[in-house]
């Protein structure tokens, strides 16, 4: 159990820190213009996040700096990722995926 | 010309709030099943249904409260939980650096609005509707927001009543939903891309893996996002011709 008092400061802390990083480029971004160089570094960034959050997904890290691969999670993201091109809607991506997760392990 | 130009422009005004909460609805089984995971969690880690209904309101990044709980749960300092809370979002410092440029012609109180309820989804909705050259204003993007905002506080509470007879829902397959939903906005963005550009995109991607597979044998995996991010998205600058 955590106390009340814990409770809302770290509320309060954990507010700041997400609201934070998410406002201070939308203040940033009125008072410059991007150069052409900037906003091509930006388009980059929803493939790579993308890519690094799939990777994310499919890793297990142990405690003492070693990585396995989540099999499981793996051998959900081939069909999911085949789905996706085929269907190219969200909704169908991720009804797949969960029933696809949900037959593997009651198979496995 | 210049009547695909009015044609956008109407387009653009035209656009309402409600376009935005249809544009959500794909996404809505990801923070449903998330955030009644998310309540189940947060009441098994000791806090009560009002502590999971603040934290879904007020820090709302799935990540971050389930991390949060989990470091409750083993007595983690305050301070400790609050760091790990700022690295795991700062990739939202990203995201919304990426939205941010399309809101410039707004108000200082609507870019907040909009800036403070960035998710990794609704960017990707947003980001993926600007790829394909469509037009966003300011009311899809808050109708975006708001119902992914609203789904996620009711999920959330709805899992803390439930948590003590909900069955486990990793058993349903239901925590793969985020996964799948990111599968889906990568392979969405890829189809927008221009063929003769697809070649550098993959060895962008080939690159992503790498760098993640390299960094998390020694950084925790939401720092290897953000560094892997950063490391790639350049190198996409500097090799792109």
């Amino acid at each position: 159990m955590i106390s009340n008092t814990s409770f809302f400061l770290l509320l309060i802390g954990c507010t700041l820190v997400t609201f934070i990083p998410r406002v201070i480029p939308f203040l940033v971004a009125r008072n410059f213009t991007i150069s052409a160089s900037v906003e091509k570094w930006l388009s980059y960034l929803p493939v790579c996040i993308f890519t690094g959050l799939i990777v994310e997904s499919l890793l297990e890290t142990g405690g003492s700096n070693t990585i396995s691969i989540n099999w499981e999670a793996l051998l959900a993201t081939i069909p999911t990722i085949i789905v996706a091109f085929l269907s190219k809607s969200l909704l169908t991506t991720v009804l797949f995926g969960v029933v696809c997760m949900a037959v593997m392990r009651l198979v496995l | 010309m210049e009547s695909i130009k009015v044609e956008e422009q109407e387009e653009l005004h035209t656009l309402s709030y409600l376009d935005g909460v249809k544009d959500c609805i794909p996404t809505l089984l990801g923070y449903i099943s998330i955030g009644l995971a998310m309540g189940v969690v947060g009441v098994s880690s000791g806090l009560s249904i009002l502590h999971v209904f603040l934290l879904a309101t007020f820090v709302y990044a799935g990540a971050s409260q389930f991390i949060i709980c989990a470091m409750i749960a083993t007595s983690s300092p305050i301070s400790a939980i609050i760091l790990t809370t700022f690295i795991v979002n700062l990739r939202h410092l990203l995201l919304s650096s990426a939205l941010a440029p399309k809101f410039t012609q707004y108000s200082i109180q609507k870019n907040i609005g909009i800036g403070s309820l960035v998710t990794d989804e609704s960017f990707g909705v947003a980001i993926t509707k600007i790829a394909r050259k469509e037009p966003i204003n300011d009311r899809w993007m808050n109708g975006l927001n708001l119902t992914a905002y609203l789904v996620w506080i009711a999920a959330c509470t709805v899992g803390g009543y439930i948590g003590g007879w909900f069955p486990n829902p990793e058993q349903f397959g239901l925590d793969y939903a985020l996964p799948a939903m990111f599968i889906a906005l990568l392979i969405l963005q890829l189809q927008t891309i221009e063929p003769t550009k697809l070649k550098h995109y993959l060895l962008l991607i080939t690159l992503m893996i790498i760098c993640m597979l390299t960094f998390s044998t020694f950084l925790s995996s939401s720092l290897s996002v953000i560094l892997s991010t950063i490391i790639v998205a350049t190198i996409g600058v500097v090799t792109d011709k």
